[in-house]
């Protein structure tokens, strides 16, 4: 794949995790807003979470998307102010980026089978 | 600027030098009606025979006249003085930026068009591969979309201050730039055009369209009021699709 090709396929990745960004997170506020209205709580958390498939989806792909916007986000500013180019640093983004998701997908995991 | 009174200067500093130079200061009588590029000619004519600038046509259409004035890069047979100098009487210009400078208002546009033929800027006929004339017009209707698409950006003369307004090439020296990406898209409208598949090849990724951050100074200091930045986002949507769908061969 010739580097121009991976540079495209970043950019759609970012875009179309950009549009999934902008339903998870209006998801994701307005479940804060119910949750706190009976007082934040483990128990409650757990209740919501706790084997629950669906919100396991939601989260796990809620937790990539944003792993891979800000890696990919964050690998354009360091292109354009440190000229950190090339690949090299593209797959370092991308492994930080996936790494991050990760960690929020490991999260998830937690709740889910807690 | 109110009127000049008679016998009123201006103080017009210019870049001297190449990519190492200063700034000096020249008084010139302030007109009625002067534009910048009658102000730097009474210099080389009247002060100091040896400032290099361009220019040719001094009616806006070859493209050649334009410097960063005041900060902002513009056509400088096309610009009254009345319109940038301040209250103060004051008159600032460079090179335009983003650009080799040969010497004091002379930049090497050579990277501009090197660009320009690096994204696929050459039109090349479907029905004639080896650059003969075809035998038969092609009939494009004026009312189809990619001929209003091809049109709108048709009038680009290369002045190069959309190139030297871009922030994204003062980031990044493999960035094509506007003109160059507005005239690929233009061609990529043209259905008389054979050599699309490798034109869109050309415009995609860092150097490319992907790069562009839609901040449009390009379009809001095109002199022909064209709009790059429109060009740029039919580049990245037509790739977008073809990518996903797997056209892109």
């Amino acid at each position: 794949m010739s580097a121009a090709r991976g540079q495209v396929h970043l950019w759609i990745v970012q875009r179309v995790t950009a549009m999934l960004l902008a339903v998870a997170v209006t998801v994701h506020l307005v479940t804060i807003l119910l949750a706190v209205r009976g007082g934040l709580s483990a128990a409650e958390l757990l209740g919501r979470l706790q084997g629950n498939a669906a919100w396991l989806c939601f989260y796990a792909v809620f937790a990539l998307a944003a792993g891979l916007h800000g890696a990919i986000g964050l690998r354009n500013i360091a292109g354009e102010s440190l000229g950190w180019r090339g690949r090299g640093f593209d797959l370092a983004w991308l492994g930080i980026g996936l790494l991050t998701a990760l960690f929020g997908i490991r999260a998830a995991w937690g709740l889910y089978a807690a | 600027m109110p009127t000049p009174e008679r016998g009123a200067t201006l103080e017009v500093s210019i870049w001297r030098g190449g990519a190492e130079g200063a700034m000096r200061t020249y008084q010139v009588p302030a007109r009625e009606n002067q534009t910048v590029l009658d102000i730097v000619t009474y210099i080389q004519r009247e002060l100091d025979p040896s400032l290099a600038y361009r220019f040719a046509c001094r009616v806006g259409m070859c493209g050649s006249c334009a410097m960063t004035v005041n900060g902002r890069a513009r056509w400088t047979c096309r610009t009254h003085a009345s319109r940038v100098v301040g209250p103060d009487g004051k008159l600032e210009l460079r090179p335009l930026a983003n650009l080799p400078v040969i010497r004091d208002l002379a930049t090497d546009m050579a990277p501009f068009f090197d660009k320009w033929a690096k994204a696929g800027g050459r039109f090349q006929p479907k029905d004639a591969k080896d650059g003969a004339v075809p035998e038969e017009f092609a009939v494009v209707p004026p009312t189809s979309k990619q001929r209003r698409e091809a049109d709108a950006g048709i009038e680009c003369i290369g002045c190069g201050v959309c190139y030297a307004s871009c922030d994204v090439v003062a980031w990044n020296p493999d960035y094509l730039g506007p003109a160059a990406l507005n005239r690929a898209w233009t061609l990529v409208n043209d259905v008389r055009d054979g050599a699309r598949a490798e034109r869109m090849e050309a415009v995609a990724g860092d150097a490319g369209c992907h790069s562009c951050h839609s901040t449009q100074s390009c379009t809001e200091r095109c002199p022909k009021q064209l709009d790059p930045s429109a060009s740029i986002a039919g580049l990245k949507r037509k790739l977008f699709w073809d990518t996903l769908l797997g056209r892109r061969g």
